[in-house]
């Protein structure tokens, strides 16, 4: 038999045959998840474009706080080396210009001096040292001819390098101060110049070049001490709280945070042949107030709009699912009607079968009754007793039979609302049939059960069950000729599932029309059928939470299953 | 003056035997049967004047049995008794030959007087001629 599963998914789309439960938790849910993917939808791209604009802008101001101290940073290297070198030039110039013998007169030594500090600034004395470290001649504020040097570290490395210039220190003359030296080794037979250089004067370069009005610009050693005064980070000679930025040949720039935790930039440079490294130091919180605004705005933009897309999803998700749930009460009242309906043209399909088994016991009873008055009017003897009680049971038995097709009845046009009730299938299937009992006795049909032992009651509605397999049987009954076969079988199936298959040996039903029989309006009959009854059969026995399925072949029969859980979810 | 000769089959025996009793207390001879092919049966054998069927039986129905009837014994009448409220069954059967329908419950005055108008002496005479 050729068997036709229909997809829930695409069998219907009309919306009479699957109604879903209307529940207020099923709206929730909807209203949730259509909310929540829209507002995802609408959102995400949101905060993606302000995560690349803060990043962006972030990367911006960044930039916007390090160029400038880089800028100064390598400015002032530039300006420091050129400054050491332009003395060391002009010293070295003036060495080997002169002989040793004329600047071995202090005079000669104190005009080179005056020379030097009118040309060029910052020169506070002059020295000349003999090969063996001793000061030859000075020229300066201080007395200190014939001082030794022999001893001193400086005046190895100027016999090494020839140039040498120290590091700050106070030394004698009680200021900051640091040495040029240099050495002309052939023309001058190994003396050695040194100038000593007030080390404001660097100062005030590096504050000439204008740094920012908050940074904090001072030279530091390489042993981080402060070269020159610092606002910030110490005094001179001090070991300055930054410590000692690591070698690099160009000025760099680098984050990190004083010691009340607050973030800076600090911008260094190595000054070539020097033992300075120039620092700017700039506190870049207050850099940082175009920034924060900015942020600011940037979060309340996306705050609002966030708040705006919100609104408008909930609204319009609210609006979206009542609408819904109005049009699914809509068709829920439809459905209902379309149920009702149904039932009763099934109801008064069998009304003709029902007023002939009515008609029946009334003609015995009228026969009966007419007998009686007959026997008492026309016969010439006296009725005999034993007659008329059994004319009487006759009558009272015709009675009894009435009522209970009545009473049938009466029980099965009950209205129908969804109740959870204790069903016995093979009782209830009886009943359905007992209605075609008569039909079935003149038209032949022979009618068969098999109900094995292990079917439990099951649990759902009385009213729309009986609907459900009147439908199915009525169908078989009009499909079957005279003689034909009704065969109805209950199975237990896995999954707390009874199986209850209705088989007749009727036409058949063409595999071309298999596929649509449950759809609304569908149908075949000669006569013309509303095509309802197997569409609403579906929506029922969906909604009891079961499964209907057919197999069929034409000129053999068809077979309806229907399958219903044993105990009944709640939607 | 001879006895109307009437055959009664309906499937429903009470009725059957009350309806047959009565007749014969109208003063016709009366034969029940509950089944078709009883029926059948016996009016192969006797002659009869107008037979009394119930459309709807189990096996052999009224409506098989008249035209049955009619092809083998065309002076036989037969009335069919329905208890179905809708007339279609019998209007077929009146089609197939039947001369009357009677609805059930019926009543035993008016199937008496069909029966003495279809069989009584005037039509047996006219049928006679």
């Amino acid at each position: 038999m050729e068997t036709v599963k229909l997809p829930r998914s695409t069998e219907k789309t009309d919306g009479f045959t699957s109604l879903p439960p209307l529940h207020r938790r099923r709206y929730r849910h909807l209203m949730w998840q259509a909310g929540l993917s829209i507002s995802l939808t609408a959102i995400l791209p949101l905060l993606i474009m302000t995560w690349i604009n803060y990043s962006q802008f972030e990367e911006t101001f960044h930039q916007e706080l390090v160029r400038p101290v880089f800028r100064f940073t390598a400015n002032a290297k530039r300006s420091l080396e050129f400054f050491l070198q332009e003395r060391i030039s002009a010293l070295s110039l003036a060495f080997r210009e002169k002989p040793v013998q004329v600047l071995r007169d202090e005079k000669a030594l104190a005009r080179m001096l005056n020379n030097l500090k009118d040309t060029f600034g910052g020169f506070v004395d002059l020295g000349l040292i003999g090969p063996d470290g001793v000061q030859v001649s000075y020229a300066g504020p201080y007395q200190l001819a014939g001082k030794d040097y022999s001893g001193q570290q400086w005046f190895h490395a100027v016999h090494m390098r020839n140039i040498y210039i120290s590091d700050v220190f106070m030394g004698y003359r009680h200021f900051p101060h640091f040495v040029i030296a240099v050495r002309e080794d052939n023309h001058q037979g190994g003396h050695v110049l040194r100038a000593t250089i007030d080390s404001e004067i660097v100062n005030k370069l590096i504050l000439g070049l204008e740094p920012a009005a908050s940074s904090d610009v001072f030279l530091i050693n390489r042993q981080g001490l402060l070269q020159t005064p610092s606002r910030l980070h110490g005094r001179v000679l001090e070991k300055c709280s930054l410590g000692v930025p690591p070698y690099s040949a160009k000025p760099e720039v680098y984050e990190t945070m004083d010691g009340d935790g607050k973030p800076l930039i600090v911008g260094y440079a190595y000054v070539n042949d020097s033992p300075f490294i120039v620092m700017e130091v700039d506190q870049s919180a207050t850099h940082q107030a175009g920034w924060l605004t900015l942020r600011r705005n940037l979060f309340l933009f996306l705050l609002g709009s966030v708040l705006v897309v919100l609104a408008v999803v909930i609204g319009g998700t609210r609006l979206m699912v009542n609408r819904i749930r109005e049009v699914d009460l809509r068709r829920a009242a439809v459905f209902h009607k379309m149920e009702y309906t149904n039932k009763l043209a099934a109801i008064g399909r069998l009304g003709a079968g029902v007023a002939h088994e009515i008609n029946n016991p009334l003609a015995i009873i009228g026969e009966k009754a007419g007998l009686m008055k007959d026997l008492l009017l026309l016969s010439d003897n006296p009725p005999d007793r034993q007659k008329l009680l059994e004319l009487v049971e006759s009558v009272l038995r015709s009675v009894d039979r009435c009522s209970t097709i009545t009473h049938r009845l009466l029980g099965f046009a009950k209205h129908m609302d969804v109740q959870k009730d204790q069903i016995n299938l093979e009782v209830l299937l009886k009943e359905v049939l007992g209605f075609l009992e008569k039909e079935a006795s003149y038209r032949n049909i022979e009618i068969v059960f098999d109900v094995p032992g292990d079917i439990p009651n099951i649990e759902s509605d009385r009213g729309q069950l009986q609907q459900v397999f009147l439908n199915i049987v009525n169908n078989a009954f009009a499909a079957m000729e005279n003689g034909g076969r009704l065969e109805i079988a209950l199975e237990k199936m896995d999954g707390d599932q009874v199986a209850v298959n209705i088989t007749d040996s009727g036409s058949g039903i063409a595999p071309e029309h298999l596929p649509h029989i449950f759809e609304p309006f569908f149908t075949t009959k000669k006569g013309g059928g509303t095509g309802l009854g197997l569409s609403i059969t579906y929506g029922i026995v969906e909604k009891l939470g079961g499964d209907i399925k057919v197999a069929s072949q034409v000129g053999r029969g068809t077979r309806f299953t229907v399958i219903l859980p044993i105990r009944r979810k709640d939607e | 003056m001879d006895k109307i000769r009437v055959i009664i089959v309906d499937d429903e025996e009470e009725f059957v035997q009350a309806l047959v009793e009565r007749v014969q207390l109208r003063g016709m001879a009366v034969e029940g049967f509950t089944s078709g092919t009883a029926a059948m049966k016996e009016m192969e054998q006797k002659d009869f004047d107008v037979a009394v069927l119930d459309v709807r039986m189990p096996g052999l129905g009224g409506l098989d049995i008249v035209a049955d009837i009619k092809r083998r014994w065309p002076e036989r009448q037969v009335i069919l008794l329905t208890g179905h409220g809708s007339a279609e069954d019998a209007e077929k059967g009146m089609r197939l030959g039947a001369c009357h329908y009677l609805m059930k419950p019926i009543h035993i005055e008016q199937l008496v007087e069909i029966l003495q108008q279809v069989a009584g002496p005037g039509q047996k005479e006219q049928g006679d001629e």
